[in-house]
């Protein structure tokens, strides 16, 4: 049975490891000229190398290696002067040559770490190593109820992802996270796809597994100094399931355990629709990978001055950079985590850049937009409307020609495809009623209609002229400039305020 | 004098000159093939009308005023490893029966666009493995001089059928000796390049940090010319060495040895030898010394232990690099009848297209990487490999070339080492190290031994890049004997 997490925690410590694969985004694959276009038809992008034709050679690809490096040196890693590719062989039909070109014992980048912020909190992740290999094809088991190869009827592969490069970046094992290791785990992975994304290397999209992540977990009795055995879980497909599959396997270990049971070193399965892992193949029965240097590569050996360009030439990191606009911005904690859990600071900052202030673009893009994000079930980013036309609806508000009705009309009507807020403006005709002479026509006949309100204003309570200006803004059709309007009843009432 | 008793230069100039067509020079050779194929078998694949339709297109060339290299319209014999896009390639194993290569290997492309036709693909020990022809699925090779005997191997079907007058030139692969051995046993010239020098990519891989293309031919300066054609830097190969290529031409038609410091390797010799083999070796040394060059013995005791060494390296890689042939995407295909797995019908294609000795070698490989024991196998060889390569460094310091017996005995019986692997390793004995260690190494032929009247070869090996230095001493080997015995050795051998 399993036991419940507050109760798993109160008796065990778990230690974290986490291993991420990270398909880059380079133009062509790891060791051929062929394409990397994402969702092409099956087995359009390969050629005699990526399908292991006999004689067939590889090559590496420079941009695959100079990505790699950038992200050993975004994650603060020692950069190895010389290595090499190694061969991991095992069959398996996905695979083309039998054997898949990988590191073994000489990765290209090690010894680094990252900082992540859990709850407002810095946790300092350190990683093991980064290494480069190419993508396997990618079977589909067909028949059979678990879409896996064992019980299926057939089996078919596109190579089209055979070859594509695939960065490894391992963690060293993560202790002390305590009760916080599911939200460690879960920043962790964030905070990766963040660094690859400031870094251009990848479109690190988990559903399109190009960012794919197995969670290791191992519990020990509180108090204990040797580590449990650990567990390895494949499949955790998006953020929140590492979360889920790193709870749910303390809480799946932590009962185990408790009944006397000893953790079977495995590879696990995570399922999305329960939440729950469930036993792959056993470690004991494991293949013997046989690695060694690969003979058809020559080694990596980077020049040093060149190694230093590249670190230069880094991008502000995701976690300085958020500091640095949540102090530019004036933003709370609780703001900045907001934005950044809505995946609003790159829209934010983008339309700060196109002109508006930081107040209104937050203001906008957390508020109206993401409310209808969240109706339409589309990240932010993912709506029909730019950050340019953001700001272009702050300007017009500042000027004075729209106000905050109008705006959220326009906003709604660059939404519904109507074109630029400019477009939207003059085809619904949402310009506030800037005439004097037509505002004030307005205003008589709003004070003819209203006698016991003016009656009111005039004897002193002005309070009442609120509802004058409502009568103004429903005859105006809401164009009205509510400020100049109030000041013109009052004028024309002769009191002032 | 008939065309298939020219030279590949003479024939390059006669085709240049227009005194001959390829078209006529490629229906003289495969006429002699449709001859004497009956008796040799050093070919698995023979196409008369794509080769004449090549010829055609070369002869077209010509005419329309083409610079063509000095081989244009010479016929080439193709060892059944490097892939061709216009005839089958099967690396002689019945798991690539039939297989046609979408592409051309860099050896193959850079010769068609030399003018070379291709008369055909020649046989092989399977995937390279062997030292006889005789792992081939498609039947063995005889060796011209004695067709019961074995014509060497692995690229037995190429040294055959330049021996045998089918073809002028040949392409051969050298992973432990496999071009210097069957040129020894047919008495022809041949070259194993330096590592890197000529491109692997299109030849099926055996071992890939060994296999190595090189040339077949009558004579030394035929030997040269097509080592310029094919060789140079690929792109396509990461290990192929990005420097020009070394004057080979120049140093074949350069055949003096005046002043050049020869060392003899001391461990190359002696018991294991046969004694006709050793006479000519000897005379040979003489020879060399007669013409001027300057003789010292050189000890390099490393050498005995490369045959162990190669034999956990080669069949280490091979375990890997043959995983590919799994039935999935090309090549054979046994079992798949809708209820086995994908596993299954892997494993039964490998169990049947496979033969025994590439099994041996798989499974030797396979062990030797195994986690526990790859420190002590592989990781020990390539130790082994290190130190093989600093004893030829300390060698090259002392001498310009070392020179041994290519292999210690001439061509053996067919059948005699069938079923013994270590006296059929034992061929390669002399060879291997100029493997493991990459440099430069030729066989020419230095006599008839005089127990069996069977070819003997003489190894010349140079350092790595210097692959001009065995042409040179080559060329003053073959010009010193031919002067003394009145043509060439060939010319003793029987007709067919």
């Amino acid at each position: 049975m399993t036991m419940l997490y507050d109760e798993a925690l109160d008796r065990f410590e778990p230690v974290l490891g986490l291993e991420t694969h990270v398909e880059l985004g380079t133009k062509s694959k790891m060791f051929c000229g062929c394409k990397t276009t994402f969702g092409a038809p099956p087995n359009t992008q390969v050629c005699p190398t990526c399908l292991a034709f006999p004689g067939a050679l590889p090559v590496a690809n420079a941009a695959a290696i100079e990505s790699t490096i950038r992200i050993g040196l975004a994650l603060n890693c020692s950069i190895a002067e010389w290595c090499r590719f190694a061969r991991k062989n095992y069959f398996y039909p996905d695979m083309p040559k039998n054997y898949q070109i990988s590191q073994y014992d000489e990765p290209l980048c090690f010894d680094g770490y990252i900082d992540v912020e859990v709850n407002g909190e810095p946790v300092r992740i350190e990683i093991e190593r980064v290494h480069l290999e190419e993508d396997t094809g990618k079977s589909t088991h067909v028949g059979g109820a678990t879409g896996r190869i064992h019980g299926a009827d057939y089996s078919i592969v596109d190579y089209n992802r055979a070859g594509i490069p695939l960065v490894e970046i391992v963690t060293k094992p993560i202790p002390g996270t305590d009760r916080l290791a599911p939200e460690v785990a879960k920043a962790y992975v964030t905070e990766l796809r963040e660094i690859m994304r400031s870094l251009g290397v990848s479109d690190v999209r988990m559903e399109e597994g190009s960012l794919r992540c197995d969670v290791n977990v191992s519990l020990m009795p509180r108090g204990a100094s040797e580590w449990g055995t650990r567990t390895e879980t494949k499949n955790v497909n998006s953020l929140r399931s590492v979360e889920r599959a790193v709870r749910s396997e303390i809480e799946r270990q932590a009962g185990v355990l408790a009944e006397g049971g000893k953790i079977v070193q495995e590879t696990r399965h995570f399922h999305e629709d329960t939440g729950t892992t469930t036993s792959g193949r056993s470690k004991e029965e494991a293949q013997d990978y046989r690695y060694f240097p690969e003979p058809d590569l020559v080694p990596i050996a980077p020049d040093p001055a060149w190694v230093a360009k590249l670190k230069e030439a880094l991008p502000e990191l995701p976690l300085a950079r958020r500091k640095r606009l949540q102090a530019e911005w004036a933003l709370s904690d609780h703001d900045m985590q907001a934005m950044h859990n809505a995946d609003a600071i790159d829209l934010v900052e983008a339309t700060v850049a196109a002109g508006a202030p930081a107040a209104d673009a937050r203001k906008w893009w957390m508020g109206e937009l993401a409310r209808r994000a969240n109706e339409t079930g589309v990240p932010l980013s993912g709506l029909p409307i730019t950050p340019v036309q953001i700001a272009r609806v702050t300007e017009l508000v500042a000027s004075g020609a729209l106000n905050d009705k109008l705006a959220r009309e326009v906003l709604e009507g660059v939404l519904a495809g109507e074109g630029t807020p400019d477009e939207v403006v003059e085809r619904r005709g949402l310009q506030i009623v800037n005439d004097e002479g037509e505002l004030s026509a307005i205003i008589d006949q709003v004070l003819a209609d209203n006698a016991d309100a003016v009656e009111k204003v005039r004897s002193g309570k002005i309070a009442a002229a609120g509802a004058l200006v409502g009568g103004v803004m429903r005859a105006s059709k809401g164009k009205a400039d509510a400020a100049r309007a109030r000041q013109l009843i009052l004028e024309k009432l002769g009191v002032s305020e | 004098m008939s065309l298939i008793r020219k030279t590949a230069a003479e024939l390059g100039t006669m085709v240049a000159s227009g005194e001959v067509t390829a078209v006529e020079v490629a229906e003289a050779h495969l006429d002699r093939m449709a001859e004497v194929e009956p008796k040799v078998n050093a070919f698995l694949h023979v196409d008369r009308e794509t080769t004449l339709e090549q010829a055609r297109a070369v002869d077209a060339r010509l005419r329309a005023g083409e610079k063509l290299g000095p081989l244009a319209g010479v016929p080439i014999a193709h060892k059944d490893i490097f892939t061709t896009r216009d005839m089958p390639t099967t690396a002689a194993s019945k798991i690539l029966k039939g297989w046609r290569p979408p592409y051309d290997a860099t050896v193959t492309a850079r010769l068609r666009a030399a003018g070379l036709v291709i008369l055909g693909k020649t046989n092989l020990d399977e995937f390279a493995m062997g030292s006889s022809t005789e792992n081939s699925a498609y039947g063995t090779t005889r060796n011209p001089w004695d067709l019961s005997r074995v014509p060497g191997g692995s690229s037995g079907g190429s040294s055959a059928a330049v021996a045998a007058y089918e073809a002028p030139l040949s392409t051969g692969t050298d992973t432990g000796g496999s071009i210097r051995q069957p040129a020894s046993v047919t008495g022809i010239v041949g070259m194993k390049p330096t590592y890197g020098g000529s491109s692997r990519y299109g030849l099926i891989a055996f071992a890939s940090s060994l296999d190595t293309p090189g040339p077949f031919a009558r004579n030394v300066l035929d030997a040269a010319l097509l080592h310029e054609a094919f060789s140079g830097h690929d792109p396509m190969d990461s290990t192929s060495i990005d420097a020009p290529v070394p004057s080979v031409v120049e140093a074949a038609r350069t055949p003096d040895v005046a002043g050049m410091r020869i060392g003899v390797v001391k461990e190359f010799s002696g018991e294991g030898y046969q004694p006709g083999v050793l006479a000519r070796y000897h005379e040979a040394v003489q020879l060399l010394e007669s013409l001027g060059a300057k003789v010292v013995e050189v000890s390099c005791p490393s050498f005995l232990t490369a045959l162990p060494a190669y034999y956990l390296i080669a069949p280490s890689e091979c375990s890997s690099n043959l995983a590919r042939f799994d039935a999935m995407r090309y090549g054979l295909r046994v079992g798949d009848d809708g209820t086995r797995s994908a596993e299954e019908v892997m494993a039964l294609t490998r169990a049947a297209g496979f033969g025994p000795e590439v099994k041996r070698r798989i499974m030797l490989g396979t062990y030797a990487l195994s986690s526990g024991y790859y420190d002590a196998y592989y990781g020990q060889a390539q130790k082994v490999r290190t130190v093989i390569s600093r004893e030829f460094e300390a060698a090259f310091h002392q001498v310009d070339v070392l020179v041994s017996p290519t292999t210690p005995t001439t061509a053996f019986p067919i059948g005699e080492r069938a079923d013994d692997p270590m006296a059929m390793y034992l061929a390669d004995l002399c060879t291997i190290p100029s493997n493991l260690a990459g440099n430069a190494a030729m066989s020419v032929p230095v006599g008839l031994a005089d127990e069996d009247g069977l070819p003997v070869g003489l190894q010349i090996m140079a350092p790595v890049l210097a692959d001009d230095r065995c042409y040179r001493v080559g060329a003053a080997v073959e010009q010193a004997l031919e002067s003394r015995w009145g043509g060439p050795l060939l010319k003793e051998a029987p007709s067919l």
